[in-house]
């Protein structure tokens, strides 16, 4: 086990620990955001460059400090280094910077986006962003793509995460998308438009940290922020059937995975909790599923808000199912 | 002229077939080394000579051959990046051209000393016809015994094999032309794990520039401490530098590190001075992506000492005052070009091939090129001027890979040195956009 010391907090780690998971051990303020990083998609992270740290010494070894700032979620830690997150002023300036990068073609269309209430972006922007734009340039914009009747792609507003590569790559039999093209102009497509039609396509709705990739049966059906989360699970062949279903008065409005605080898929039986489209897109009846209780979402988005929720999960279980 | 060591017979006629190179001491190096000496003698060889990358980085080979990890069983790789894509540079096409088996000679005695048994040499896309050269000079090494299993009965085996790029810049930088080299989308790797732990296949590799492996030649042929004699400090040995822009003879010259800027361009012997009598303006020394330095920083320093052609003469004064030889892209401006138009060039070259994998690059270089271009059209503000250093601090060692840096860096240079004629065009936009720029007419736009 490695010492690493993040923002003055102690915290003992396995050797090749990256940065961010030994600040995900500690929890709470310390933890660097993450757009692109996801620990269940091998090779992802690297990219958004949110998730930047100042590392003020290097090792015990060596306690020079690094001359850039390093991208937390894929610079492994090493015994006696120093990071620091919250308490450095050039990672502040950094992420602010990243934020503004994100934003200046960002369509800002959270008003009229399914994904508001629970995106990464906005509490990025919310946390790091400025008031006001900087840029007074025409925003970036893609023609609209079909990408089959299930999930809708709304490329204006992506971030090139790639997550959605990696999990079309690891998840599903074979992969019919990708980024085309390159720089500002870079895109997600099918290239030559085809559906993107897998068992296990939908979890790439699941990974996106924005309102890009959503759900056509959810589509304009209802904000987040007004629809009860409940743990629900189903006999299913295909997948382990523990998911998230999201209820309207009695009615099912969608479902997706089980999601953890960092809006990564929780483990189910030891193995990443991936839920099939079956589940997800065609149950939509209450009756097919076996409701254990309401779910807490422990993010700092407005879906904590207005759940009707005591602090009696047993109490909430019965007003919540009527059982 | 000066010495030559890499450009030694290039007028010789049909220097580029087998028979002439061979009469001419072609592949002396490659005898010596497989019969003579042991690997290890060579990386210590090119160790001694100081020989820095020439690729850009000036990183010492020798000390990055040394890193290579050697697992056992695993195989290892040597790639040859040519894929010369910056702006102003044009050496190793020169090289490949004119002297293709130096190349492949240097290639043999690389890979011998690295105990790679496959390598590569990645060509930029759009040198089909560089590519040509080449592979019929591979094809000859293999017909002569050069190539092959157990060349020159030193029981050493070595394939060569040579793969064009799609014409992307940035499959220059070493992972992204390993992941190209793989067949994938050519995206620069998130680092550690380095190249020459990981790299192609997932195999240990080295990657050098074509000049860096023609330079292995005579370090072998005449031993490291005779190359490392010429230059000065860590600069050794000899550099190709391709002096293009407003002078009476631009072209691909082979210069000996450690002779002054003021005798490049003004001496006969060299670059003969500016076209047409001009005064010279500004001077990119080392490829689109270094900073630019203004006529009274470019024969002196700050500090009023001479600037010689070495890594640590032009890089002297920092960014503030100094640049850097980068690959040795020499590009200079006489009085009449527009800085704010030249700038806006570069950076509608960074936005075009930035690959958009990392936020501030992808973002941040399509948001200096609206600025600059608004500029240069006469409607940007003076505000506009504060927001391109802004952006630059933004991009620079935040991104993945050196292309935000080299994206970041030329702005920012521009705007410490012209900052008036930037300010210029913004209060005088009809004006600005009446200058001939010495190129074409001003009703030609770039784009």
């Amino acid at each position: 086990m490695v010492k690493v010391i993040v923002d003055d907090i102690e915290v003992e780690v396995e050797p090749g620990t990256t940065i961010l998971n030994a600040a995900r051990k500690i929890g709470g303020e310390v933890v660097p955001p993450a757009m692109c990083y996801y620990s269940k998609l091998e090779g992802s992270g690297g990219k958004c460059r949110t998730c930047l740290v100042e590392v003020a010494a290097g090792s015990a070894a060596d306690p020079r400090p690094m001359p850039k700032l390093v991208a937390s979620c894929s610079t492994p830690v090493q015994d006696g280094m120093v990071i620091k997150n919250k308490t450095s002023e050039r990672v502040r300036e950094g992420r602010a910077a990243v934020t503004e990068f994100l934003l200046i073609n960002h369509p800002l269309d959270c008003p009229i986006c399914d994904q508001a209430g629970e995106c990464h972006l906005q509490d990025l922007g919310f946390e790091h962003g400025k008031a006001g734009t900087r840029y007074e340039e025409k925003r970036r914009t893609y023609d609209p793509i079909d990408i089959g009747d299930k999930i809708k792609l709304h490329m204006n507003r992506c971030i090139l995460c790639y997550r959605c590569v990696y999990t079309a790559n690891q998840i599903t039999d074979n992969r019919v998308h990708g980024v085309m093209h390159r720089g500002d102009h870079a895109e997600i497509s099918t290239y030559i438009e085809k559906a993107i039609d897998n068992d296990f396509s939908g979890n790439v709705i699941d990974v996106c940290p924005v309102g890009a990739l959503t759900d056509k049966t959810f589509r304009f059906k209802s904000r987040v922020w007004f629809l009860k989360p409940m743990n629900a699970s189903c006999e299913c062949t295909k997948c382990a059937g523990k998911a998230v279903v999201w209820m309207f008065g009695d009615e099912i409005a969608r479902v997706t995975g089980r999601k953890d605080q960092y809006g990564e898929i929780e483990d189910v039986d030891g193995k990443t909790g991936w839920i099939c489209n079956e589940c997800r897109f065609d149950k939509k009846d209450k009756s097919k599923w076996n409701i254990e209780g309401p779910r807490v979402i422990n993010r700092h988005s407005v879906i904590s808000q207005g759940h009707y929720l005591t602090n009696d999960p047993k109490r909430d279980a019965k007003k919540l199912t009527g059982k | 002229m000066g010495r030559k060591l890499l450009l030694e017979h290039v007028n010789v006629p049909g220097i580029e077939t087998y028979e002439v190179y061979r009469k001419n001491g072609g592949y002396r190096s490659v005898e010596k080394a497989l019969k003579t000496m042991s690997p290890q003698n060579v990386v210590e060889e090119v160790q001694a000579s100081g020989l820095r990358g020439r690729g850009g980085a000036g990183f010492p080979t020798g000390m990055k051959w040394s890193f290579l990890a050697k697992p056992e069983g695993v195989p290892r790789y040597l790639l040859c990046n040519a894929d010369e894509s910056e702006p102003g540079t044009f050496k190793d096409r020169y090289l490949m051209e004119k002297l293709p088996h130096l190349l492949v000679e240097g290639m043999i005695v690389s890979s011998y000393a690295l105990g790679a048994n496959q390598s590569y040499i990645y060509i930029r896309g759009e040198y089909m016809f560089v590519l040509e050269i080449v592979e019929k000079a591979i094809a000859e090494a293999y017909a002569n015994g050069w190539l092959g299993k157990n060349i020159m009965g030193s029981g050493y085996d070595l394939d060569l094999a040579i793969c064009p790029g799609g014409g992307a810049y940035i499959c220059g930088e070493e992972t992204a032309l390993i992941e190209s080299l793989e067949g994938k989308r050519g995206n620069p790797r998130i680092k550690p794990p380095f190249p020459a732990v990981k790299g192609l296949w997932g195999c240990p590799t080295v990657v050098n520039n074509v000049e860096s492996i023609a330079a292995v030649v005579p370090i072998v042929n005449d031993g490291g401490a005779e190359y490392a004699k010429i230059g000065i400090g860590k600069s050794t040995g000899t550099k190709l530098i391709s002096a293009s822009g407003n002078l009476v003879k631009p072209g691909v010259y082979e210069i000996d590190l450690g002779l002054s800027v003021e005798e490049f361009i003004y001496s006969d012997e060299w670059c003969g001075g500016i076209a047409n009598g001009k005064k010279i303006k500004a001077c990119v020394p080392g490829g689109s992506s270094v900073p630019i330095l203004p006529a009274n920083l470019i024969c002196k320093t700050a500090e009023g000492t001479d600037r010689l052609m070495t890594y640590e003469s032009l890089a002297e004064g920092g960014f503030a005052s100094g640049s850097m030889l980068g690959s040795g892209g020499f590009i200079v401006f006489d009085e009449d070009q527009c800085i704010v138009r030249n700038t806006w060039n570069f950076a509608r070259f960074y936005a075009h091939e930035s690959c958009g994998q990392c936020s501030p690059c992808r973002e941040g270089t399509g948001w200096m090129e609206k600025v600059l271009r608004r500029l240069e059209y006469g409607q940007g503000n003076l505000r506009d001027i504060d927001l391109l250093e802004e952006i630059n601090k933004k991009i620079e060692g935040n991104t993945i890979c050196p292309l935000g840096d080299a994206a970041a860096w030329p702005v920012a240079a521009a705007i410490r040195h012209f900052r008036e004629e930037f300010e210029w065009h913004v209060t005088n936009p009809d004006e600005a956009q009446k200058r001939n720029f010495g190129i074409a007419s001003n009703h030609m736009p770039l784009v």
